[in-house]
């Protein structure tokens, strides 16, 4: 009895002094896709965190930043089951959460029943996310699926001359994201989709969807990422495919263009569009990648960051710069945080990002074709920069709702 | 054969007739009407082929694992394990030596040799207890998924093919007419054939293994009944660690199979763990003619679904397994 009492005074000390010493802290809650299909992803987010913190320092006025890592699948109820341990196990104050279209909106759902606490979206692009009854403590710095496609349609369909292209596409949210920002530029600009076909997410074996591709389109455009744009690399090259490639932002990103083996090559001369371009000349993005790459030796990353690695790096970067613009203060359920996230304005590494009413970012897109430097490696060269890309895509925003949410079907392909 | 005619006259003649569809789909022409309703024969084809070939791949990881079962009733479920491991080993093995059949030998020892190991130094220790040696074959798959993790990374390998097996070969199939009259023959991946043949072989090995030879009779006799076996004076122990060396160093070749027309990431070790329990479980525990009928079963449904039902292909595999479990829960071919 005596040492039991004796036990709990010393828990309950120990647990004082823990809230104590917490008071010096902010609890900080990352998740990532570290398991499954995207794994790559979720570890190269990772890095480009990390970069972020190796350059901005952990320190927040005389608050120290704590980081929790929690690891994901990409499905929306590993995402929600992360966060939910990060609170309720880890009690941290900010998320840094989640990597996948599907796992942003469920966090997003999540995110209305905890208002008190501030959720930073790390890199998912589903438009769902932020256009659809948005939650007013989630913040979204980087661009959707969406508006990672601007730019492409019209350069398809102009300077490469595709008239009628077949897409192949994940089925989930995101890759519905960016189809939907593909056809409403190409078919507003005259081209045809003439094939949408989707595959599961973790889908192996790809030898029956090649079988099925068309054979009288003028390019197939891949929406795929992970292991699956891998696999159907390999395998495309094994069916001997010779037709023109377009890639989504994920396929054309270092994930896949460092991959081991030689299917990758398959994209030399693909054209492309993303949040980044791997051989932009700009000095904050040069300064960027050269940091990334200090941060881990070779063998450990990729010859340069991906979109993931890119997006965590400026999420983080907001975070740290909206709580540092407040000094740390979380009082009165975060609002001055929340205040400080919704203005700020980020000179990310790709561009500069602000936030628009529904606290989604308006950035810089891309246009890039891939090439081979020579040695074997493959990056992503920039063709056209295309600045201040909105959620609506330069629409009427009247006319964006008539389109409808991004699906397998939507939108048609018409000019709107 | 006619004692199951004699026995099922329905059912042989339903079996009867659906064999004949599906030959003349496949060898017939078909008619514009048929292309209209159902799509190109060309893509029903090579779905066929699909189907089969990845059959190849998972009779090659599902036999080891029903064998093991089999003759020990252990049923590992560090299987999937057994397969990434020796995935990785054939990777390391080919873009070293750059040959890519010295990584299928290599791969088949390196991963029988674990085998070995884990018999001799886990599973002999808890002989009998199923439930016992289960929970530490799902640990073990724990701890072997986080040390290939640590040592390969989160990177997506794939194993070269050789050059000799890229690129595909006309098949005497064909799947259109053009207008001139020529006609169109089907093009389909060497590679994946080439792995269909050797798996086939495999297959025929094992079965005339344990179907001719002395060892093949003790091992089956193993599986009727273990506890006479040993007391006849057959060194048991031996046998089991024999086995064991077998089946993993079958999931070790299957390893670099998989690399070689697939990929190997983290996730693939449960993947091809579901994949043989599904497949021993629609052809029955311990049956390696059930393991390859399961397997081109399995196989089928996941090419054909992905073509003609892609959204709900992932349901159809679980489909079977369920009607199986339902109608026949010993299996397809197994003998109780």
């Amino acid at each position: 009895m005596l040492k039991g009492s004796v036990g709990l005074i010393a828990l309950g000390s120990l647990l004082l002094s823990g809230t104590a010493f917490a008071q010096e802290k902010i609890k900080v809650g990352v998740t990532a896709t570290l398991e499954g299909t995207y794994t790559v992803l979720g570890e190269d987010g990772i890095r480009g965190f990390q970069t972020a913190l190796n350059v901005l320092g952990k320190k927040v006025g005389d608050k120290e930043l704590e980081f929790v890592i929690a690891s994901t699948d990409a499905t929306p109820d590993s995402a929600v089951r992360a966060v939910r341990k990060l609170i309720e196990q880890d009690k941290v104050q900010i998320l840094l959460s989640p990597l996948s279209g599907d796992e942003g909106i469920a966090v997003k759902n999540f995110a209305k029943t905890h208002p008190e606490l501030t959720f930073v979206n790390a890199a998912s692009g589903a438009q769902e996310t932020t256009y659809v009854d948005p939650s007013p403590n989630f913040f979204r710095y980087n661009m959707d699926g969406a508006q990672w496609q601007v730019g492409l349609g019209k350069y398809a369909y102009e300077t490469k001359g595709y008239r009628k292209i077949a897409t192949v596409g994940e089925d989930y949210s995101f890759i519905y994201t960016q189809v939907f920002g593909l056809v409403l530029e190409f078919c507003g600009a005259g081209g045809q989709v003439t094939n949408r076909q989707w595959v599961p997410l973790g889908t192996k074996d790809f030898a029956s969807v090649i079988a099925a591709l068309p054979d009288d389109v003028d390019a197939i455009y891949l929406g795929l990422g992970g292991a699956d744009a891998v696999n159907f690399l390999n395998q495309y090259q094994q069916a001997g495919g010779k037709a023109h490639l377009m890639g989504g932002s994920i396929m054309i990103d270092q994930t896949i263009l460092s991959s081991k083996g030689n299917a990758k090559n398959a994209l030399i001369g693909t054209i492309a569009a993303s949040g980044q371009a791997d051989t932009w000349e700009d000095p904050g993005w040069q300064k960027f990648v050269k940091d990334y790459q200090d941060s881990f030796p070779p063998n450990k990353r990729f010859p340069s960051p991906s979109l993931l690695a890119t997006n965590y790096y400026g999420s983080t970067m907001a975070l740290i710069l909206g709580l540092r613009q407040v000094n740390g203060d979380l009082s009165n359920n975060q609002a001055k945080l929340k205040d400080a996230l919704a203005k700020i304005e980020i000179d990310a590494p790709n561009g500069k990002i602000k936030l628009d009413s529904n606290r989604q970012a308006i950035g810089t897109n891309f246009v890039t074709e891939v090439v081979d430097d020579g040695k074997g490696a493959l990056f992503s060269k920039v063709v056209k920069v295309i600045p201040n890309v909105n959620q609506t895509l330069g629409y009427d925003p009247a006319v964006f709702a008539k389109i409808g949410l991004p699906s397998r079907t939507v939108p048609e392909c018409k000019k709107y | 054969m006619t004692r199951f005619i004699e026995r099922h006259p329905v059912w042989a003649l339903i079996v009867i007739i659906a064999v004949a569809v599906l030959l003349w789909l496949v060898f017939a022409i078909w008619p514009p009407g048929l292309e209209a309703a159902v799509g190109r024969k060309r893509v029903f084809l090579n779905a066929i082929l699909n189907g089969i070939t990845l059959g190849g791949l998972y009779f090659l990881v599902a036999s080891g694992f029903t064998l093991i079962f089999g003759l020990m009733r252990n049923v590992n479920l560090a299987h999937g394990s057994l397969y990434l491991f020796g995935g990785y080993i054939g990777y390391a093995i080919s873009t070293w030596t750059g040959s890519w059949i010295l990584s299928f030998i290599v791969a088949f020892i390196g991963v029988a040799l674990l085998g070995v190991l884990l018999q001799i130094v886990v599973f002999r220790r808890m002989e009998g207890q199923d439930l016992r040696q289960t929970m530490v074959t799902i640990g073990l798959s724990i701890v072997f998924a986080d040390l290939m993790l640590w040592v390969f990374g989160g990177d997506f390998y794939q194993v070269q093919t050789p050059s000799w097996l890229i690129g595909p070969v006309p098949l005497p199939l064909i799947t259109a007419v053009k207008s001139s009259g020529e006609p169109v023959y089907l093009q389909y991946p060497l590679v994946r054939l080439v792995i269909f043949v050797a798996s086939v072989v495999i297959g025929i090995a094992m079965w005339l293994a344990l179907n001719r030879t002395r060892i093949g009779m003790i091992v089956r006799a193993g599986v009727d009944d273990r506890d006479i076996l040993a007391a006849t004076g057959v060194r048991i122990q031996l046998v089991f660690v024999l086995v064991f060396a077998l089946g993993a160093g079958l999931a070790g070749i299957a390893g670099v199979v998989g690399g070689t027309f697939q990929s190997l990431s983290p996730g693939e070790d449960t993947r091809f763990l579901l994949a043989s329990l599904v497949v021993v479980i629609v052809g029955g525990m311990g049956s390696i003619p059930g393991a390859a009928l399961g397997a081109v079963i399995i196989g089928l449904a996941e090419q054909l679904g992905s073509v003609y039902i892609p959204t709900y292909a992932i349901v159809v595999t679980f489909l079977i397994m369920v009607l199986v479990l339902a109608l026949r829960p010993q299996g397809l071919l197994a003998r109780r």
